[in-house]
C-alpha cells in the first residue's frame, strides 16, 4: 500500500524540507518501518525504547487518532493520509 | 522564520525539554526535536523581591521579571490583565461545611476569563520572536482573548473554534474583527488543524501551539497573586478546573518559585484538579492510578474543559500526587448546581468551568478527600455571561405579572 505521511517541523531534517512524503505498508508499523528506510532515524524520534508510539506525539490515519483504534497495528489503506503530530498543543 | 537577533525577554535564558532534558535558544519552538516533549522556559531570576512586585502595575506585569516577556512589556498596547479580586466566600464555606475559602474571581479580566492572561504573554513574546498575525485553536475563551489582544496591538487575529460552541463566545470573538473560522469537528480536531497551519504559515503565532512554551507561563501569574493577596502566603489546599491541564501545573510551578525566590515561606499544600464527566481522562487516569492519560471524545456542557487528549495530562497527574492532591469529575447537572450555588451564596456568576469547580469541591469536601479544616482556594476561571444555555432551564423569572400594585399583591412576592 503506498500512504501519503505528513511531516512535522522539527522531523523535516530527515526528508530534507519535506513537509509531505510517500511510504509504503498495510499498517501504521509498517509505514513507519517504511519511512525508516528512506529516512534513517526518523523511526526513533515518532517511536521510544521499547518500539512504542512517543507519549508526546499524535499519529492520525486519516481523521482517527490512531490511539482509539489499532495503535500501531492500524490499518493503512492504499493512498490514505497519515499525519504526525506534536501533541504538545492546545489548551 | 526571522527571529530578532538575541530576542529579548526578560529574565529567560532557554528553552529546555521537559521529559529528556535536552535545551534549545529561545525561539518559535514547542516541541522537543529528540521526543517530542514539551518544552519549558528557563530562567535566570535576579533577585526579585516583594517590594519590587508591589511597586508594580495593579495587572500581571508586577511579575515581569518572573515572566518570558521584554522588560519594557508594559510600553506596548496589551489589554493589561490581571490582578483580579481574591473573594473571601463565607457563604459558600458555610454551605459546604468549609472553615475557610476564598474564590479567585478570574472573569474580571478584560476579556472575562484567565485566557487574557496568557495570551498578554504570548503576545508579548510573539512580537519578540517576529510574528506577525496572533492565531490560536480555542473552545471560546482564547478565542475573546485573542482577538481583543490583537486588535489592542494592532495587528491580525485568526481564531478556529468549534462550530457547536456557545454563541455567546461566538460573538464576542467576532467582534473584535480578524478572522474567525468556525471548524466542523471538536475541539481536538480544531488544535490538529491549528498544529498542521502552524506548520506551514512561518509568520502565524498560534499562541497555544508554536509559542505555547511562553503562553503558558502566563498562567503562573494566578499563582502569584493568590500568594501575594493571601498576604505573602500560600492557602493550603487549591482547587483547579482542567482542560489541558497547563494552568493547574503553572500554578504549582508559581507557588514553587516564591517559595525558592523566597517570597513565601516553605509549607506543604495541595492541588486538586477539577473536570467534567463528560470529559474527564485526566480525572480517571488519576482515578487509575496511570501516570498516563487515555484520549477521550468529550460530550459535557463543560465546553471551555472539552480536551479529549490534554497535553499536560501527565504532569497534573505529577503535581496531584506530589501534593497529596486528587483529580475528581461531576456530572453537567453537577455542573449547573455548581454555578447556581456560586451564584446564589457569593454573587458571581461562574460560567460552566467554574460550576465544574464548585461541583468538584463539594465532591471533594463530602469525599473527605479535601480536609474542610484547611485554607483553600478555588478559581473561577471565565464568566458565566458566556455559556448563558447552561443555566436557561434553571434561571427563570419568578413570575410575570401586570403593571399594578395589585398583581404583585395577588403574586404572593411580598
Amino acid at each position: 500500500m503506498s500512504v501519503s505521511v505528513r511531516i512535522p517541523t522539527i522531523l523535516r531534517t530527515y526528508t530534507s524540507g519535506s513537509s509531505e512524503v510517500k511510504a509504503e505498508g498495510a499498517t501504521l508499523r509498517e509505514v513507519i518501518a517504511s519511512l525508516e528506510s528512506s529516512y534513517a532515524g526518523i523511526a526513533a524520534r515518532i517511536l521510544d525504547e521499547s518500539g512504542k508510539l512517543r507519549r508526546f506525539v499524535n499519529v492520525y490515519v486519516g481523521d482517527e487518532d490512531v490511539r482509539f483504534v489499532e495503535g500501531l497495528d492500524t490499518a493503512t489503506a492504499e493512498g490514505a493520509q497519515v499525519s504526525i503530530i506534536p501533541a504538545v498543543a492546545g489548551g | 522564520m526571522a527571529i530578532a537577533p538575541a530576542a529579548s525577554l526578560g529574565p529567560a535564558t532557554a528553552l529546555t525539554c521537559r521529559e529528556c532534558g535536552e535545551s534549545y535558544d529561545l525561539g518559535p519552538r514547542y516541541a522537543c526535536e529528540q521526543c517530542f516533549g514539551p518544552l519549558e522556559i528557563s530562567y535566570d531570576f535576579a533577585g526579585i523581591t516583594r517590594a519590587d512586585i508591589e511597586a508594580g502595575p495593579n495587572n500581571i506585569w508586577r511579575y515581569k521579571g518572573l515572566l518570558p516577556v521584554p522588560s519594557n512589556v508594559e510600553s506596548t498596547p496589551n489589554t493589561e490583565p490581571g490582578w483580579t479580586r481574591l473573594v473571601r466566600a463565607d457563604q459558600l464555606a458555610s454551605a459546604l461545611g468549609i472553615q475557610r475559602l476564598w474564590v479567585k474571581d478570574d472573569s474580571g479580566n478584560p476579556t472575562h476569563s484567565f485566557k487574557d492572561r496568557v495570551v498578554a504573554v504570548a503576545l508579548a513574546a510573539a512580537r519578540e520572536l517576529g510574528f506577525k498575525v496572533l492565531a490560536a485553536p480555542s473552545t471560546g475563551n482564547l478565542a475573546n482573548a485573542v482577538a481583543a489582544a490583537a486588535a489592542r496591538a494592532g495587528i491580525r487575529s485568526a481564531v478556529f473554534v468549534p462550530s457547536d460552541l456557545e454563541s455567546q463566545k461566538i460573538m464576542a470573538t467576532a467582534v473584535y474583527g480578524g478572522t474567525l473560522v468556525t471548524v466542523d469537528g471538536n475541539y481536538d480536531d480544531v488544535n490538529r488543524l491549528a498544529s498542521e497551519i502552524a506548520g506551514e504559515e512561518e509568520d502565524w503565532a498560534f499562541v497555544n501551539v508554536n509559542v505555547r512554551p511562553y503562553y503558558a507561563e502566563g498562567s503562573k501569574t494566578l499563582g502569584y497573586e493568590i500568594a501575594e493577596q493571601l498576604g505573602w502566603r500560600l492557602p493550603d489546599q487549591i482547587v483547579v478546573p482542567v482542560a489541558s491541564g497547563s494552568q493547574l501545573t503553572k500554578i504549582d510551578k508559581a507557588f514553587q518559585e516564591f517559595i525558592k525566590l523566597g517570597l513565601v515561606e516553605d509549607k506543604p499544600y495541595k492541588v486538586f484538579g477539577a473536570q467534567a464527566t463528560g470529559c474527564s481522562p485526566v480525572s480517571a487516569a488519576f482515578k487509575a492510578g496511570h501516570d498516563v492519560v487515555r484520549p477521550v471524545k468529550p460530550d459535557t456542557i463543560a465546553k471551555s474543559l472539552a480536551i479529549g487528549n490534554p497535553a499536560d495530562g501527565p504532569y497534573v497527574l505529577d503535581a496531584v500526587r506530589r501534593t497529596g492532591g486528587a483529580v475528581e469529575d461531576v456530572t453537567d447537572a453537577e455542573v449547573v448546581a455548581g454555578i447556581q450555588l456560586l451564584a446564589q451564596t457569593e454573587g458571581i456568576f461562574g460560567e460552566t468551568a467554574g460550576g465544574v469547580t464548585v461541583g468538584v469541591l463539594r465532591k471533594l469536601v463530602e469525599s473527605g478527600q479535601l480536609d474542610p479544616a484547611a485554607e483553600t482556594v478555588i478559581i473561577n476561571s471565565g464568566d458565566g455571561l458566556k455559556t448563558l444555555d447552561a443555566v436557561a432551564a434553571v434561571a427563570r423569572p419568578s413570575a410575570n405579572i401586570a403593571a399594578s400594585y395589585d398583581a404583585f399583591r395577588k403574586a404572593g412576592l411580598a
